[in-house]
């Protein structure tokens, strides 16, 4: 190590007049294919929804490809697929919602696959660090079952981290930073 | 079909191309704040109380967004003094600066996003009802891309302190929020920029939840003559330092 990190400070309150966008909480275009919405709410400790979150997303395509310039396997090739998605309320009810597609299995560092899933950055007022979670999805039994990560999550903890099918291409993921059933959060 | 999907997948060897790193260095538990700190009070209700589960760095973690291909950035985007008809009211400043990863290497083409209060210390945000003055000329957010040599360069007021409420008198420094998305999902930073010899620093739990003095020290940044556009505006200074790659991946905690 040469230089020494910078350390992480809170968004704060007022980060929507700097980061959220429109488009933000689109990783493809309207009318592609096989799109799929994840929405959630947010609740802290006491059970309250939080309504000054940030939340990022993160995801390969449907053939495991992802969007960034890196040369992994090549480049998706899904029009207009951003593989990020960015929602954050000015002063919301604490929930959000992603319009994306459901991704393909990825490869792990071992040789094997991982589960279909998305990386999640959690952010808020309150919070001095960002917070990491996956979503993995309730309707790849067979995959999650055999996914490394989901192997280092106590097997109690692990429904914390399943989006939940709730109809017509709809799936259902909420957030708990505190408490009963707090959702698992990785240290990366 | 989902056979199909493990042959291409399985055929992908996990071998990053030259500028892509296996993994990233683990956050440095001393060089941040931690979850929970009991003199900022809303942390109190927005921390896990269960440990972190390790993750080794996968291929989601070390891939990244570009979204700079996705945001129209412009030039004007980083003047925050060129947003309106007029000139907004303040000391006029440029802040500008290097983003590094840990190993010393320019993070070029990466995204660096500021938002910030006016010159009395107020936001343009519905939510931010303390009674300074708003100014019609200020919105108070910027964006840009680093250039080949991760340099980066905002034209801004300097931001007034205000009072949060944490406690009683409380107020936080004067300060620029910085939000950096790094070639990663394993480097995205949010933190804040703070000026040289603040009078609020003892005061101010935020800016005190890093506990190192010198971490502290790497969010203030510094007076430069240098930087100064000559008879227009003052220039502070400010590198950003995410982490780095790491040589090895660790399989367990340090
Ligand atoms: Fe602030």
């Amino acid at each position: 190590m040469i230089f020494a990190p910078t350390p992480s400070q809170t968004v704060g309150p007022y980060f929507a007049i700097g980061l959220p966008w429109p488009e933000g909480p689109r990783v493809v275009p309207e009318g592609t294919p096989g799109a799929i919405t994840i929405a959630g709410t947010v609740y802290d400790g006491a059970g309250e929804p939080v309504p000054d979150h940030l939340i990022e997303t993160w995801q390969a395509d449907p053939e495991g490809r992802f969007a960034d310039l890196h040369g992994h396997g090549g480049r998706s090739s899904l029009p207009g697929f951003r593989g990020f998605a960015r929602c954050g309320a000015e002063y919301g009810d604490g929930g959000f919602a992603i319009f994306t597609v459901k991704p393909g299995p990825v490869p792990d560092p071992a040789g094997g696959l991982q589960a279909p899933h998305v990386a999640v950055t959690v952010m808020a007022r309150g919070m001095l660090n960002r917070c990491v979670t996956r979503i993995y999805f309730a309707d790849e039994p067979v995959a999650n079952d055999n996914d490394a990560a989901l192997h280092r999550v106590p097997a109690h903890r692990r429904h914390t981290l399943l989006a939940e099918p709730d109809g017509d291409g709809a799936y259902r993921f909420d957030i708990r930073l505190q408490g009963d059933d707090e959702t698992v959060f990785f240290s990366i | 079909m989902t056979d199909t999907h493990q042959t291409v997948s399985q055929e992908r060897i996990y071998a990053p191309v030259a500028d892509t790193p296996a993994g990233y260095v683990r956050e440095d538990p001393a060089a941040h704040p931690p979850l929970h700190y009991p003199g900022y009070k809303s942390t109190a209700l927005r921390h896990p109380r269960e440990p972190l589960v390790y993750l080794p760095n996968t291929i989601s973690e070390v891939t990244g967004p570009a979204l700079g291909e996705v945001l129209p950035v412009t030039a004007r985007d980083a003047d925050l003094l060129a947003q309106h008809g007029g000139d907004p009211i303040g000391e006029r400043i440029t802040v500008s600066g290097r983003v590094f990863d840990t190993e010393g290497k320019p993070l070029r083409n990466t995204l660096v996003e500021v938002w910030q209060a006016n010159a009395a210390g107020r936001y343009r945000h519905r939510m931010d009802r303390w009674p300074a003055p708003l100014d019609p000329n200020f919105s108070g957010a910027g964006r840009c891309l680093t250039d080949d040599e991760g340099r980066y360069r905002f034209l801004t007021l300097k931001p007034g302190p205000y009072p949060w409420g944490n406690h009683y008198n409380a107020w936080r420094p004067a300060h620029i929020h910085f939000s950096l998305l790094g070639r990663a999902f394993a480097q995205r930073l949010v933190t804040q920029m703070y000026f040289p010899g603040d009078p609020f620093f003892p005061y101010d739990p935020i800016f005190n939840s890093v506990a190192d003095e010198r971490a502290r020290e790497r969010m203030i940044a510094r007076f430069s003559i240098h930087d100064t556009e000559p008879d227009w505006a003052a220039a502070y200074a400010f590198d950003i330092v995410l982490r780095g790659p790491a040589a090895t991946i660790f399989e367990q905690p340090r």
